[in-house]
């Protein structure tokens, strides 16, 4: 086995040393009868060529990669500069642990304090911690904390909400005294909802911005609604690069921002890893779930940083801790880092735009089609909802055929829209590939 | 001559990336816009946009962003450098041929919402990975989905709960009680707390195993949902007496969770499905070799058996009988989606790559070959350092810093010493059972005369230790940085670059 640097003969003599005479030995904890004593059924080796060919064979068979696609809904497409996937192999990076020993993890820790950092400038917040484990596992981390601090068990959350999030809230939250209540959005605007639950037991609000169909909420006025009760404002963002454009949830004064960083460089991978970010208030720090990276200095005023208020954390407060989170995305934080740091302020404004005006683009095109119309009137960014003559599964089959991904039919989601879809266009849409998309609709 | 210590290697100095910002510096280009441009304010009202023009958002060129991540990547240590013995970690050998075929772009370009017959590829390789643990594990059901060890932990014990609620009905309120051992990770309390469960401790032998004693007084006070425990534990210890901790949980009602960080000690000789275990997780990140990257992504596959497999998350990956692959998310009993979409799926590719380049035989030729270094390392270390366990451990040795604390030096010195030497240093201080416990877990990955040179410096640091204490207690030298002050930065935390930074956390 080439991964395993002693040779067999080798192996024999160690063995030796410590006085056994096989690696069977080594094992003699082990009862006998519960040691497996065959082969296990898996293959036999494969070389590195062969490994190649076969994995190379079931991407092939993923054809939906190449193919022009509208599907967002979560993941976006968007172009990621070389040098994001080049430094992400160093192996100073990939290949270390968590950084537990900070005087030899200093290349770590100042990329989670920048990631921190711009995080927290992005949603206008106050602080941001080191990763979660995506936008839906940081939305239930955003329900608990929002209980904690303040000691009230009820949520409401619209059900323009990314659908995904909301089940994996309900999975965290169903053996803990929380009460989710799902709230209806509005069915002209898009946005907004009824808030008739919304009252003083209730621990936050959480709405989604822009929200799965697209559309931007109004998330000044929620966040007063929000506070009138004495509840938290959690705001959710699964399209990162709309905060290149968009006001901040932070400066529509949410209290904790949390969501989805694939947006920023990260491959689409089917689903993951991707990463998510969760940021808040000064005054709720000791509340945050996950790690923190923050500045320290050594004897001789060096300054360096550390892991931090890890008594938050599980390895220290157990089960009263403020998360079960252990291993977090580290690494897709680091391709975050470089992507916001590659295309800086400017770059995150331009993407931002192109998105916003390619999608205009889309949706004029395509609402001017004979019997496709745009049923939400609230502005949308880069994702729109497009209400089409018949069932959009048979929509997206016929535009499929003429080889074009042509977005997500929400009734994967939501009963009784059936003729509906949602399209995403981003930067990487070429006007060619929406002028496909149109004809095949036609 | 072979060089002891390290050197000082080439370290820049690199400010934060906020620091280095210049006004109109650019790293980027995009293609000109190619639809006609409408007026911002007629798609997105002004209210609704930013107006801080992204203020204190750097600025900087493409070679700026290479030199500050290259310089900072200069600062850590890695498996690609040497010997990284963190005790419970596993911190094995990264491959490149991993890394390649998760970058194939049928895999990393493939929209997770994609349909399914464009997708089958994919699901293919989700199913053949599903397949491949049910084996290594003897645990049927699979779901990949978890993104890593903890979530792992809580999808395994929602299950338990799970089943406990629909077999017991209401009478499953009076079944909430999961032990713990007092060696287990702090993940394990914090998973048990999600599922509602609270917490008893079950103590430890003199011989660093479950006391089988007070297993048995705990479960005859009732109310057991289940155990958590690790195996081999965390001091590195087989639980030998396993099938019987087993059989006392099961027999007084309740269900057995194996925390699997420690699988890299079975794969190929034993399997917890055969000892009596009911749900495992496993780490990915650490038995099958993804990479780490600096504390994830993980991904945290739970398994577990046939009758608890209708709880596990939606959607699974199923084979359908005419050979092709399906979603399905028809599970009435499932305990839920833990995460968007299918988990982790690019640490999926690398793990089963990982399986097929070891095959079978290699499998089994690893835990051999991890078990040997540990027990190696381990006897070439107990005459210095106290070994707090008779018994021999398994794939990690563990010490403490008894003989050493009598000249003031303490399991952090020792540690940091290690760093002069060239190592990264062990896990310290864990578990918690040991005092000044020292975890070493070299994995497969490296080669005798890396485990020779890893003893000798810790014997080295043990004279040291006696002769010239001030030195190892003042370690490390050789560092860019020296130890922090953490105390001071826990008591004003600075957790993000503002422009007055500097000032502020000068004067915590």
């Amino acid at each position: 086995m080439r991964y395993i640097p002693n040779s067999p003969e080798e192996r024999g003599e160690m063995l030796k040393e410590i006085g056994l005479s096989s690696a069977d030995e080594l094992f003699r904890s082990i009862p006998e009868d519960i040691r497996l004593n065959r082969a296990l059924n898996v293959t036999e080796p494969l070389a590195e060529s062969e490994i190649i060919a076969a994995f190379e064979e079931m991407a092939a068979r993923n054809t939906a990669t190449v193919k022009p696609s509208f599907l967002g809904a979560g993941v976006y497409s968007h172009y990621s500069p070389t040098i994001v996937d080049h430094l992400i192999q160093r192996s100073e990076f990939f290949t270390s642990y968590t950084p537990y020993q900070p005087e030899i993890s200093q290349g770590t820790l100042q990329y989670i304090f920048e990631f921190q950092t711009l995080v927290a400038q992005l949603t206008a917040m106050e602080v941001a911690n080191a990763s979660m484990y995506d936008g839906s596992t940081a939305m239930a981390e955003a329900y608990l904390m929002a209980q904690r601090v303040t000691r009230r068990d009820k949520v409401v959350v619209l059900d323009s909400v990314h659908p995904e999030y909301r089940e994996v809230a309900r999975t965290y939250t169903q053996h803990g005294d929380l009460e989710i209540v799902t709230a209806g959005f509005d069915p002209a605007s898009g946005v907004g909802g009824d808030l008739a639950a919304l009252d003083d037991k209730t621990a936050a609000l959480v709405v989604q911005s822009p929200n799965f169909f697209g559309c931007v909420e109004d998330l000044t006025s929620l966040a007063a609604k929000a506070h009138e009760v004495g509840a938290l404002l959690v705001v959710v963002v699964t399209e990162a690069i709309s905060l290149g454009l968009l006001k901040a949830p932070g400066a529509c004064d949410a209290d904790i921002v949390v969501g989805e960083g694939q947006s920023w460089g990260i491959p689409a991978s089917f689903g993951g890893p991707h990463v998510g970010f969760f940021a808040t208030r000064d005054k709720f720090i000791r509340q945050m779930p996950g790690r923190l990276c923050g500045v320290a200095y050594d004897k001789n005023g060096n300054r360096g940083f550390t892991l931090t208020l890890s008594t938050r954390e599980q390895h220290i407060r157990r089960e009263k801790a403020t998360s079960n989170i252990c291993t977090n995305q580290g690494l897709i934080a680091l391709a975050a880092t470089i992507y916001m740091e590659a295309m800086g302020k400017k770059g995150l404004q331009e993407v931002a735009e192109q998105n916003a005006q390619k999608a205009a683009y889309a949706k004029k095109q395509i609402a001017s089609i004979d019997g496709y119309s745009i049923p939400f009137s609230a502005p949308t960014f880069n994702e729109f909802v497009v209400r089409g003559p018949k069932p959009a599964t048979e929509v997206l089959e016929s535009v499929r055929e003429a080889g074009v991904i042509g977005g997500l039919a929400l009734s994967k989601y939501y009963s009784g829209r059936d003729n509906e879809f949602l399209v995403c266009v981003t930067e990487t849409s070429s006007k060619a590939n929406i002028d496909k998309l149109v004809a095949a609709l036609l | 001559m072979s060089i002891k210590k390290v050197t000082q290697h080439p370290s820049q100095n690199e400010a934060l990336i906020f620091e280095r910002s210049q006004t109109g510096r650019i790293g980027y280009r995009l293609p000109k816009l190619d639809v006609e441009a409408a007026n911002i304010d007629e798609l997105i009202p002004a209210a609704f946009r930013r107006d801080d023009d992204l203020a204190d958002v750097p600025e900087v060129s493409e070679v700026d962003v290479v030199r500050h991540f290259t310089r900072m990547s200069t600062w850590n240590y890695s498996i690609d450098l040497g010997l990284y013995p963190l005790g419970s970690c596993t911190m094995k050998y990264n491959s490149r041929l991993n890394e390649k075929v998760a970058r194939i772009s049928g895999f990393a370009g493939l929209h997770p919402l994609a349909p399914g017959e464009e997708s089958q590829g994919a699901l293919e390789l989700i199913y053949r990975l599903q397949e491949a643990l049910a084996e290594i594990t003897g645990l049927p059901g699979v779901s990949l989905q978890p993104a890593a060890g903890a979530q792992g932990e809580m999808t395994g014990v929602m299950l338990i709960r799970a089943f406990l609620d629909e077999r017991d009905g209401e009478a499953s309120k009076e079944r909430r009680v999961m032990l713990i051992p007092d060696s287990a990770h702090g993940t394990n309390p914090a998973s048990a707390a999600l599922a509602g469960f609270t917490v008893k401790t079950i103590r430890s032998t003199a011989d660093g195993i479950t006391d089988m004693d007070h297993l048995r007084e705990l479960c005859s006070e009732g109310g057991v949902a289940g155990v958590m425990f690790t195996n081999p534990n965390t001091v590195g210890i087989f639980e030998r007496n396993i099938k019987e901790i087993c059989e006392t949980v099961h027999n007084a009602g309740g269900l057995v969770y194996m925390d699997g960080a420690n699988m890299n000690a079975l794969v190929g000789v034993a399997r917890p499905g055969d000892m009596g275990v009911d749900v495992i997780h496993l780490n990915l990140h650490k038995t099958f070799s993804t990479p780490h990257g600096g504390g994830g992504p993980g991904c945290g596959p739970c398994c577990c058996t046939a009758e608890l497999a209708k709880y596990l998350p939606v959607p699974r990956i199923e084979k359908n009988s005419d050979g092709t692959f399906v979603l399905n998310n028809d599970a009435p009993a499932t305990i839920g989606r833990v995460k968007a979409f299918y988990g982790n799926f690019g640490m999926m590719v690398r793990a089963l790559s990982y399986i097929y380049t070891h095959g079978n035989d290699g499998l089994k030729e690893a835990t051999e070959a991890a078990v040997l270094n540990a027990r190696y390392l381990g006897h070439k270390l107990e005459g210095t350092f106290e070994k707090p366990f008779p018994s021999d451990g398994m794939h990690e040795a563990i010490f403490s810093h008894k003989n050493q604390a009598k000249n003031g030096v303490v399991t952090l010195d020792i540690a940091k010493r290690l760093i002069d030497y060239g190592f990264h240093p062990m896990t310290v201080y864990f578990p918690l059972v040991v005092e000044g416990a020292m975890l070493i877990e070299p994995t497969e990955s490296v080669g005798r005369a890396d485990l020779d040179a890893f003893a000798e410096a810790m014997i080295d640091i043990d004279r040291e230790a006696r002769e010239d204490p001030e030195l190892v207690k003042n370690a490390p030298h050789s560092t860019r940085i020296g130890r922090l002050d953490e105390a001071a930065a826990a008591r004003k935390p600075v957790l993000r670059w503002r422009p007055d930074m500097e000032a502020a956390g000068k004067s915590a």
